[in-house]
């Protein structure tokens, strides 16, 4: 029985093994239509890591990411997260993981019909029933402050710009504390102090609550401050793997020609 | 997730068919496609409809979306059914004053009109105002949730789109359309019978005594509680096109004209079905 139990205890809480990866992708297929996005992607993230994932535009980086979090269904190949591979998972199951991981879309993806305020409660409102209305409140203040977004409470997504939508994505994403965080672009259409202070919110999350983060990002700068791991895509092939010193190194043309222009 | 194809699925547009080098078989493929497109609908919407079952009856329930849509069907229909039932009332009441004296069966007037709009006029009506409305309405909304992934922030924010969004529409429309009906009847009975009066004196107490004498609960219940069938339609067909939307601002477009024009096609269809079926079972 208590061994039953252990092994039990073990398969609930991977996370806990400090070594074990939380994100892990194997050969990750996926085409629409004739279109070929991607070709057999492996990737893995531990506690506490970030990985950034960089490549031009049309290569499959959002698309990645929404096949981390179950929006997508690959063609072929495995997404494990904290173990339990996700690929076919029925609706609800899948939602007991997706709580424990906060997702930034590209174009932030807010709900146009809700305030700002409203926007980062509705995580809340919906899975933490025990919170009361003033609880949430101030965590949905201390959030949006989190990001630099505490003077616009009571406005509209369509009155704020697109930067800011960005920052109030964020705030919703972390809502619910989640181990795992997914970031698609999330300094796109910042200036570089905001850009910063996300960077910053980043490692601090990553330090203090040991989050495990995908970032896709262009911003190589930032890229280099807040990634363990940079991961290059191309035509649906990660092209390399490592840190920024690693990607400086390397002798692929393609690699050289990115860090370039960048 | 082999769960998530319902929403990704191809428009009912059939697919172009492919060219080909003879001239003939264009006809045919054409008609390959139809049918393909027609069998795909219906496949996706068979899906679409077990994960809105699946997710309505297990927890948890979405309390405060349901009475937020119930408010928002009844309260936008209300005014809406309430003047169609009132201009079918007219007409009806001046259609039968003049077949009916024509031939010499005047005494029937109020059991005429009673019949007309609470066995036939008032369900239909109701049902076509309330998909014109409110399908047209939640077509757009949702689609445009779609295009601007709303909902896939829903669903990875843990929450099932399905129970939050669409059970939760489908759910108001099958509530509301009995009780929007009702409406629609009883204002039907006042403008039939303020029309007659003006023309022949009769107390409205006497109208309803006459027009309902003999009459059983068989008689108007099922007409009335059909149309909670009407409602299942208009919701189901127009959470279903909103939440399958593809293609931007355009795909919304034709999310809220697919609604309307496939919903009143399909509660008319469904209607044929009822009608007959109340007969048999309710003689
Ligand atoms: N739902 C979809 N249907 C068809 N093609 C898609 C879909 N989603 C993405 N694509 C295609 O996949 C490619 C990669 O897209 P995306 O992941 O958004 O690129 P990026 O690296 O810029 O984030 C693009 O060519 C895009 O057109
Ligand atoms: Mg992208």
């Amino acid at each position: 029985m208590a061994i039953a139990y252990d092994i039990a205890m073990k398969e609930a809480e991977p996370e806990l093994d400090g070594s074990a990866p939380v994100v892990v992708a194997e050969d990750l297929r996926k085409t629409f239509g004739s279109h070929n996005v991607l070709n057999g992607i492996n990737l893995s993230v531990n506690r506490g890591e970030t990985l950034a994932v960089l490549g031009r535009s049309g290569t499959g980086k959002s698309v990645l990411l929404r096949l981390i979090i179950g929006l997508e269904t690959p063609d072929s190949g495995s997404i494990r997260i904290h173990g339990q591979n996700i690929v076919g998972l029925a609706l609800d199951r899948m939602g007991e993981i997706r709580k424990k991981m906060g997702f930034l879309f590209q174009h932030a993806a807010l709900y146009d019909s809700l305030t700002v305020a409203e926007n980062v409660a509705f995580p809340l409102v919906h899975h933490r029933k025990d919170m009361s209305g003033s609880e949430r409140g101030e965590r949905v203040k201390q959030l949006l402050a989190e990001v630099g977004m505490e003077g616009n409470l009571a406005k509209m997504p369509s009155d704020i710009s697109g930067g800011m939508q960005k920052r109030v994505g964020l705030a919703r994403a972390l809502a619910l504390e989640p181990e795992i965080l997914l970031l698609d672009e999330p300094t796109a259409g910042l200036d570089p102090i905001s850009s910063g202070e996300i960077d910053d919110l980043i490692l601090k999350l990553q330090r203090e609550r040991q989050m495990a983060s995908i970032v896709v990002t262009h911003d190589l700068h930032s890229a280099r401050t807040i990634a363990n791991s940079l991961a290059l895509l191309d035509q649906g092939n990660v092209v390399i793997e490592g840190t920024f010193e690693d990607l400086q190194e390397s002798g692929i043309g393609f690699v050289k020609e990115f860090l370039k222009q960048s | 997730m082999s769960d998530r194809g319902v929403i990704a699925v191809e428009g009912f547009n059939p697919p172009i068919p492919e060219r080909r080098s003879e001239p003939m078989p264009s006809v045919a493929g054409s008609v390959t496609g139809l049918v393909n497109g027609f069998f795909e609908w219906f496949g996706s919407l068979g899906i679409f409809s077990w994960q809105v079952f699946k997710a309505a009856v297990t927890p948890p329930y979405e309390w405060r979306e349901l009475i937020r849509q119930l408010d928002e069907v009844g309260s936008k229909s209300f005014p809406l059914v309430a003047l169609a039932g009132a201009a079918i009332g007219v007409i009806i009441s001046l259609e039968a004053r003049y077949s009916l004296t024509r031939f010499g069966a005047k005494s029937m007037f109020p059991a005429t009109l009673v019949y007309s709009v609470i066995q036939v006029m008032g369900p239909i009506i109701t049902g076509l105002i309330v998909c014109g409305r409110v399908g047209a309405g939640m077509g757009a909304e949702l689609a445009s949730m779609k295009v601007s992934e709303q909902i896939d922030a829903i669903e990875a924010s843990a929450i099932n789109p399905y129970r939050l969004l669409a059970a939760t529409r489908i759910l108001a429309c099958i509530l509301m359309l009995p009780l929007l009906t009702l409406a629609a009847d009883a204002s039907g009975l006042l403008t039939g019978w303020f029309a007659q009066s003006l023309v022949e004196p009769l107390s409205f107490h006497q109208f309803i005594a006459s027009g309902f004498k003999g009459a059983t609960f068989n008689a108007f219940l099922p007409q009335t509680f059909k149309t909670a069938v009407y409602g299942l339609i208009i919701g189901l067909i127009a959470c279903f096109q909103g939440m399958r939307t593809q293609g931007g601002a355009e795909g919304v477009g034709r999310a809220a004209t697919n609604s309307v024009v496939l919903g009143s096609l399909f509660l008319i269809l469904a209607d044929v079905v009822l009608v007959k079926l109340i007969l048999v079972v309710f003689p």
